[in-house]
C-alpha cells in the first residue's frame, strides 16, 4: 500500500491517497479515459517522515515560528524543504516507487516515460477549504531517481510559506496534512480546457459548455487566453454554438507560453467528434455524481485518435447545484391558481 | 426628412394607395378609424392580423373582424375574467386588420379580476374533458343549423301552401330570417371558438415558463414539441391524400392520377377502370368532411376549400403516388414520433431534482391535456364553418343575381353586412309590392367603384403596425399565437429603413439551409414549387402540408411558435423562421436566401 494504481480498489480510500488521486482512480474505475498512473500513499508519507525522523524536527521548528511573520515562515519552507531534499527514500518505499514507475513505462510503452508528479493531500478539494493550488505539480519528469526527487519536492510543498498560512488559516496543523502524490503520464496537450456539465452563464442543466484552447489547460484556468466555446444539447446531443476564441499563447510546456500564429488562432481548437466525445464523458461524469460536474481535460497528441481524450480532474458544481436545490416551489395542485401564477409572475399561494 | 424610429405610422399618417381613396365607406363605421377617436387611438399599438387576413379584406368579409374579436373580448373580458389583459382592439385600415392588445396594469383590477378568473377557470380546468366533449356537440348543432339554411329564388306567387295552410307568411321573409341565423351562427361560433383556447393557452404558459425556468436557455419549439399532438384530426386531410395515395398505388392508378389534366379530366380517366371507379367513389366519401379544408383560414370569401378546388387535394395526392414509386416512404412516423416525444420530455425530466421533476410532470401532463383543444378547434370552426358559411353566401348572392339585383356573383362581397341587410329588404319588399329594387342602380355604380378600391388595397402589402409600441409585449396571445414579440417589433422598427438584405424572425424549427426563394401568394401557386426552393409567404396554412415533402425550408411575415408553419415544420425536420414582418413583401422569387432555424435569421445571399 505505499504505490498504489489507479485502478486498485484502495484508490478510492481518501485517507490513502488524497483528494486529487482519488478523483482520478474513480474516474478511471468507472471507464473513463484518464491518462495512466499510480499515487504514492499517505502511509508512504508518513514511513518517510518516520524514517528520517522529520516529524519531530518539523514540528519543532514550527513551534518557534511567528506565523505573521512572511520572512520567518519563508525561512522554516527553505530549511524543511532542504530536508526533504537530502533526506532519502527508506528502501521499502524506493523499491515500490522505482517498481510502479517501471510497470508505468512498460504500460504506455515508453523508455523512461515523462510524468506529471502532483500533489493530492487528504485536505484538497474538502468541503469547506478548497486547497486549490496550494500544493505544487511538476510536469515533464523523467527517469526513476528524478521521479522519487519530485515525490519528495511534492511532500516538501505542504510546508511552503503559503501553504502552512493557508492550512493554519483553515484550522489545520501543515504537520497534519497527509500528503500522497500522483504520478501520471504526462499529457502531451494538443488542446485542453474546462467542461461544464450546465450553463455556467445561466445554470441551464441542459446545456454542456466546453473552453478550450491550444496546448496545455493552464492558459484556460488561468484566464490568459479567450478560449474557444462550445455548447452542446444534453437532450438530443446537438452542437449548438461553436465560438472561435482568440487563443493569443499556448503552454507546450508547463514552463512558458508561446504565441499562437494567426491562421491556427482562428480555426477551433477541437474537432466535432471531439466535442461529442466530451459531451458524453460529461454526461457520464455527472450521472456518477449525481449532480453537475465541472471537469479539466487535454486532447493528448501522442494517443490515438479514439482515446486521445483525458480527463485531469472533476469536480462536481457547488454554485447552481445549491441555487437549483434551494428553489423549491410548491406542486400544482390547482391548475387556475399555476395559470395566475404564471400570468401574474408570482408564486402560487 | 428622417423618419421617427420609436413608433409606427399613425393611421391618419397611413396614406391608401393610388386609386384606393374613399376605402374608409366600405366598412361599418366602427372597424374605421374616426378622427373623434384619433387621441386614443394614436397612443395604442396596433399590429396587421396578416395571420387570420393576409389580404386586404372586401367588406362583406369584415364580418370575420368583427366576430373573431367579438369573440375574444367576450371570452376574456367578460366571461373568462383574465387578470392581465381584457379583448383584442380592432380596425380596418386600408382593407387590412390590424389588432391592438389591451393590458391590465392596476394592480387592484388586476386582484379583483383574478379572483373571478380562479374561480371561471377553475370549473374549467377541472372539468375541461367534459366541457370540450360538450363543446365539440355544440360546434356540431351550429353546424347542423347552417347546413340547413336554405336561400330560394324568389317565384312570382307564393307556393299554394302558402294559403291552404293558412301560413299568411311569405316565403320571401326566410331570405332575410336565414341571412340573419346565417350571421347568428356565425357569431356564434366564434364565440366557441374562444371559449376555452385563452385557458389553453394560459394551461400551456404555465408548462411554458417552468422549462423556462429549469432550462433558461431551452428553446421555445423544444417545449412545444414536448406538447404537441401528433395524432388528432388536424392532420386526417393529410392523412387521407396520403391514404389516397397509397390506395391508387396498391390498385395501378398511379399514372392515370400523375397525368396531365384538370381534376374532371384526371377523375374521367380514371373512370374508365374499374378500380378507378372505386378509387374515385372512395375520393369522393372522403371530400366529406375531409376536403371542407382551407389553403388558408377561410376568412376571405375568395379563399378555396380543397372541396372547391378540387385540383389541390389531387396535385396533393400525385405529389406522395411519386414519391411511392420512387420508393419512398410517406407514412408520418407516428410511433415513432411518440417515441421521440416522450424521450426528449423524460430526458430533460431526469436533468431536474425531484421537485422540480414532480412539478414537470404537473405542467406536462396540464398542457398536453389542453393541446388537443388548440390544436383541433381550427378544423371546427375555420375549416368547417367558414366552409359552410362562405358556401351559405354563395347561395344568396345566387339569389340576389337571379333576382337581377346583382350583376355578377361576388358583387355580394362589396357590400358589408349591413347595407347586405338593407338590400335584403329593398329585394323582398319591392318583390312584394311589385316594383323594381330601388337599390339596383345605386348598387351597380357603386360596386364598380369599390371594385376599383378593392383591387388598389390588393396591390400593396400591410404595414406590420401602427402607433407606439409599448415597452414590452405581454399580452399572451400577441406573444403565443401572432408571434409579435417586444424583439420582433424593435426589428420591425430597424427594418422599415434596413435595405432589407436581413430579416430576424422567430426561430420555429431548427437547422440552416440555402435556396432559392418562392413568394407563395396564393395555394394555386403551390404547384410552382420546385424541389430545394424555400416557401416565403405571409402565412402558411394547415392544407399546404403536401407541399412541404419538396421545400427545404420555410419563412413567413407572421406566426408564433405555436403557428402551423412552425409545428409541421418542426415534423418535417425542416428549416423554418416565422414572424419576419416583411418576408413576403421584400424578398422576390429567385433571390437566394440562408435561412437559420435555430436563430430566427433569414440572409439575402
Amino acid at each position: 500500500m505505499l504505490t498504489i494504481r489507479f485502478d486498485e480498489p484502495a484508490s478510492l480510500n481518501l485517507r490513502l491517497v488524497g483528494g486529487k488521486a482519488q478523483g482520478l482512480a474513480s474516474m478511471t474505475q468507472a471507464g473513463m479515459p484518464v491518462s495512466p498512473g499510480f499515487t504514492v500513499s499517505t502511509k508512504a508519507y508518513h514511513q518517510y517522515l518516520d524514517a528520517a525522523g522529520l516529524r519531530d524536527k518539523i514540528a519543532q521548528l514550527l513551534e518557534n515560528v511567528d506565523r505573521a511573520s512572511i520572512g520567518e515562515l519563508s525561512k522554516a519552507e527553505h530549511v524543511i524543504g532542504e530536508w526533504f531534499e537530502a533526506g532519502a527514500f527508506p528502501a521499502d518505499v524506493q523499491r515500490e516507487v522505482r517498481d510502479s514507475y517501471a510497470r508505468l513505462c512498460d504500460e504506455v510503452g515508453v523508455q523512461d516515460l515523462s510524468v506529471a508528479v502532483r500533489s493530492s493531500a487528504t485536505a484538497e478539494d474538502a468541503a469547506g477549504a478548497s486547497f486549490a493550488g496550494e500544493y505544487d505539480t511538476f510536469v515533464g519528469i523523467v527517469g526513476s531517481s528524478e521521479v522519487e526527487r519530485y515525490v519528495r519536492r511534492c511532500w516538501a510543498s505542504a510546508f511552503t510559506g503559503r501553504s502552512m498560512a493557508y492550512a493554519w488559516k483553515n484550522g489545520i496543523s501543515p504537520i497534519e496534512v497527509e500528503m500522497a502524490v500522483v504520478v501520471q503520464k504526462t499529457v502531451q496537450a494538443r488542446a485542453a480546457g474546462v467542461m461544464f456539465t450546465l450553463s455556467p452563464l445561466t445554470g441551464d442543466r441542459s446545456r454542456i459548455v466546453i473552453e478550450a484552447a491550444y496546448g496545455l489547460g493552464l492558459s484556460v484556468v488561468g484566464g490568459e487566453v479567450t478560449p474557444d466555446r462550445y455548447v452542446v444539447a444534453k437532450v438530443g446531443g446537438a452542437i449548438l454554438d461553436r465560438v472561435v476564441g482568440e487563443k493569443q499563447v499556448e503552454y507546450l510546456t508547463g514552463a512558458a507560453a508561446t504565441p499562437v500564429d494567426e491562421a491556427r488562432r482562428r480555426q477551433l481548437c477541437l474537432q466535432d467528434d471531439e466535442i461529442m466525445e466530451l459531451a458524453r464523458l460529461g454526461k457520464a461524469l455527472e450521472r456518477k455524481h449525481q449532480r453537475p460536474v465541472d471537469v479539466e481535460f487535454a486532447v493528448d497528441r501522442e494517443l490515438p485518435p479514439a482515446k486521445c481524450i483525458v480527463l485531469l480532474q472533476c469536480r462536481p458544481e457547488t454554485y447552481w447545484s445549491s441555487r437549483h436545490a434551494a428553489r423549491i416551489r410548491p406542486p400544482i395542485e390547482d391548475a387556475a391558481q399555476a395559470v395566475l401564477a404564471t400570468v401574474l409572475k408570482k408564486d402560487p399561494p | 426628412m428622417n423618419k421617427p424610429i420609436n413608433r409606427f405610422e399613425f393611421f391618419h399618417e397611413s396614406k391608401p394607395p393610388k386609386g384606393a381613396e374613399g376605402w374608409e365607406r366600405m366598412y361599418p363605421y366602427f372597424l374605421v378609424s374616426q378622427s373623434e377617436g384619433r387621441e386614443s387611438e394614436d397612443k395604442k399599438f396596433w399590429f396587421a392580423d396578416s395571420m387570420h387576413w393576409s389580404r386586404a379584406v372586401h367588406p362583406f368579409d369584415s364580418i370575420g373582424a368583427e366576430a373573431v374579436y367579438y369573440g375574444v373580448g367576450v371570452n376574456s373580458t367578460r366571461s373568462i375574467a383574465l387578470p392581465t389583459s381584457l379583448g383584442l382592439d380592432v380596425r380596418v385600415v386600408n382593407g387590412f386588420v390590424y389588432i391592438c392588445p389591451l393590458p391590465v396594469t392596476d394592480p387592484t383590477e388586476i386582484g379583483r379580476r383574478a379572483k373571478l378568473f380562479e374561480e371561471r377557470a377553475g370549473h374549467y380546468f377541472k372539468n375541461w374533458g367534459g366541457l370540450y366533449a360538450n363543446w365539440k356537440k355544440k360546434m356540431h348543432a351550429s353546424l347542423e343549423v347552417m347546413k340547413s339554411l336554405q336561400f330560394n329564388k324568389l317565384e312570382e306567387f307564393e307556393p299554394i301552401e302558402v294559403v291552404t295552410e293558412g301560413k299568411g307568411r311569405s316565403n320571401s321573409w326566410d331570405l332575410v330570417e336565414n341571412y340573419h341565423r346565417l350571421v347568428n351562427e356565425f357569431f356564434l361560433v366564434w364565440q366557441y371558438h374562444f371559449e376555452m383556447l385563452g385557458l389553453g393557452y394560459g394551461a400551456y404558459m404555465v408548462f411554458f415558463q417552468l422549462c423556462k425556468e429549469c432550462f433558461p436557455e431551452i428553446e421555445d419549439q423544444t417545449i412545444a414539441r414536448m406538447v404537441a399532438g401528433i395524432e388528432g384530426i388536424m392532420f386526417r386531410p393529410d392523412e387521407e391524400l396520403r391514404r389516397l395515395a397509397r390506395l391508387a398505388v396498391e390498385t395501378k392508378l398511379g399514372d392515370a392520377l400523375c397525368g396531365e389534366g384538370d381534376p374532371q379530366t384526371i377523375l374521367a380517366r380514371l373512370g374508365q377502370s374499374d378500380a378507378g371507379k372505386s378509387w374515385a367513389a372512395d375520393f369522393e366519401t372522403t371530400r366529406e368532411p375531409w376536403f371542407n379544408y382551407f389553403a388558408e383560414y377561410g376568412f376571405l370569401h375568395d379563399q378555396e376549400t380543397w372541396n372547391e378546388n378540387l385540383a389541390i387535394p389531387l396535385q396533393g395526392i400525385a405529389r406522395y403516388v411519386r414519391r411511392l414509386l420512387a420508393g419512398e416512404q410517406i407514412d408520418r412516423p407516428v410511433t415513432q414520433l411518440r417515441a421521440d416525444q416522450d424521450e426528449i420530455a423524460s430526458e430533460y425530466r431526469a436533468l431536474l431534482n425531484p421537485d422540480e421533476a414532480k412539478r414537470f410532470d404537473e405542467a406536462l401532463g396540464l398542457s398536453r391535456a389542453v393541446f388537443p383543444y388548440i390544436e383541433e378547434h381550427n378544423i371546427y370552426v375555420e375549416h368547417w364553418t367558414h366552409s359552410v358559411f362562405w358556401r351559405k353566401v354563395r347561395e344568396l348572392s345566387n339569389v340576389l343575381v337571379q333576382a337581377g339585383f346583382f350583376k355578377k356573383s361576388d358583387d355580394l362581397y362589396h357590400l358589408n353586412r349591413f347595407e347586405l341587410d338593407q338590400v335584403l329588404f329593398d329585394v323582398i319588399e319591392s318583390w312584394a309590392i311589385g316594383v323594381p329594387a330601388r337599390g339596383v342602380q345605386h348598387w351597380q355604380i357603386e360596386i364598380e367603384k369599390r371594385r376599383g378600391i378593392m383591387t388598389a388595397l390588393r396591390s400593396v402589402s400591410p404595414a406590420p403596425a401602427h402607433g407606439v409600441p409599448p415597452k414590452e409585449v405581454t399580452d399572451p396571445f400577441a406573444v403565443m399565437n401572432y408571434g409579435v414579440t417586444t424583439e420582433r417589433v424593435a426589428d420591425w422598427l430597424g427594418q422599415a429603413e434596413s435595405n432589407g438584405l436581413k430579416f430576424n424572425g422567430i426561430p420555429a424549427s431548427p437547422g440552416t439551409v440555402e435556396g432559392p426563394v418562392r413568394v407563395i401568394r396564393h395555394e394555386d401557386e403551390l404547384s410552382q414549387l420546385l424541389p430545394g426552393e424555400i416557401l416565403v409567404a405571409s402565412i402558411t396554412a394547415p392544407s399546404w402540408a403536401s407541399a412541404f415533402s419538396v421545400v427545404s425550408g420555410v419563412v413567413t411575415d407572421i406566426g408564433g411558435m405555436m403557428s402551423h408553419a412552425a409545428i409541421v415544420c418542426r415534423e418535417y425536420g425542416m428549416p423554418a423562421v416565422v414572424s419576419t414582418g416583411f418576408a413576403s413583401s421584400r424578398l422576390k422569387t429567385g433571390q437566394r436566401v440562408r435561412i437559420d432555424g435555430r436563430t430566427g435569421t433569414v440572409v439575402v445571399l
